[in-house]
């Protein structure tokens, strides 16, 4: 990674870049906010509970989007809860990340042709980083999503916002 | 405890004037029609009198009849005109263990049947349902807005025959 082998001989001082620094400090506490749609909720709370521990990844929920950096969207996005994820996104500072967990929030799921009230897709009103397929994933496979995510926090530049 | 033709009897004999038909040709309960404009006078009998005491309203559902003249649209879709729109009753007594199933109909262009919310309190949510999946007006229910669809959504009915989605909902496109 390169933030700890350039350390002097006392091994009192480190050298790193900004981007190494911030970065890492960024994927290492990725708070999510405390929001649950639907059965991948379910999921997500198992990730979270012990025998899984989100926390391992610094990851744990806030319950306010002005504290959160991360927020996954975990289940069935109707066309009326829409209109408050994208109030809540836009209440979160920056940087934001945003995990699209199991098929309905990727694309609309089994409720692509006949689901009058979904949105077919988060996509269509907020920013997705990261998409987990899965109806619903399970907690490896949320993981894995959050590994990508920390992939692509790793490899951001100050000057450029990537993910 | 009673069987549906003799409480089918008893509707008859406090109610000479309404017309009461009865249906048992399908294997499920029997079903009594009722006046969609009389049907709270009859709940209220159902669930005072002593013979009956129907006091639990386990059911009550919206149904797409389906029954009109349909057309077909230039893109494929069909619209329906006239026929009707129904509603069941699915009523249990819990202290004399019997049960009745009561249905009333109403013209699909201006659905209006009484409301039975201040016989059954159970009866307001299962209205806004009804009223918000099919377009049925609840005569003197307090409080008849939308339940699961958004209030603004446009004066459509998700679960009628011919229903369509509308293109766009808040800038939101709604199709796959």
């Amino acid at each position: 990674m390169g933030l700890l082998d350039k350390q002097f001989s006392d091994s009192n001082i480190v050298v790193a870049k900004v981007d190494d620094l911030i970065n890492w400090a960024r994927l290492s506490s990725i708070w999510q906010l405390g929001f649950g749609l639907a059965c991948c909720a379910i999921e997500m709370m198992a990730a979270s509970a012990s025998s899984y521990d989100f926390d391992r990844f610094g990851v744990m929920p806030r319950n306010t989007p002005r504290q959160a950096d991360a927020i996954i969207i975990s289940g069935t996005v109707t066309l009326k809860m829409a209109l408050r994820i994208k109030r809540l996104y836009e209440q979160m500072p920056d940087p934001k990340y945003i995990i699209s967990m199991g098929s309905c929030a990727n694309c609309g799921g089994p409720y692509w042709d006949h689901g009058y009230h979904v949105l077919k897709g988060v996509d269509r009103v907020i920013p997705v980083d990261v998409y987990v397929p899965g109806c619903p994933p399970r907690p490896e496979a949320l993981f894995e999503g959050l590994l990508k995510l920390q992939e692509k926090i790793r490899n951001e530049s100050l000057r450029k916002k990537s993910a | 405890m009673k069987n549906p033709e003799e409480i089918l009897e008893l509707i008859k004999s406090n109610f000479p004037d309404f017309e009461v038909t009865f249906d048992s040709s399908m294997p499920v309960e029997p079903i009594i029609s009722i006046d969609p404009v009389k049907i709270h006078l009859v709940a209220q009998f159902l669930k005072t009198n002593e013979e009956l005491l129907f006091d639990s309203l386990m059911s009550l559902s919206g149904v797409d009849d389906a029954n009109g003249t349909k057309t077909k649209e230039e893109d494929g879709t069909e619209t329906i005109t006239g026929g009707t729109l129904s509603v069941y009753y699915h009523l249990h007594s819990t202290s004399l263990k019997h049960k009745i199933t009561l249905r009333t109909s109403s013209n699909r262009e201006n659905p209006e049947i009484e409301s039975v919310e201040n016989i059954w309190k159970t009866a307001d949510w299962h209205e806004r349902e009804a009223f918000d999946m099919f377009g049925i007006i609840f005569l003197n229910h307090p409080d008849l807005r939308r339940i699961l669809m958004p209030y603004d959504w446009e004066d459509t009915y998700p679960l009628r025959k011919d229903y369509k989605n509308p293109e766009f909902y808040h800038g939101m496109k709604v199709p796959y």
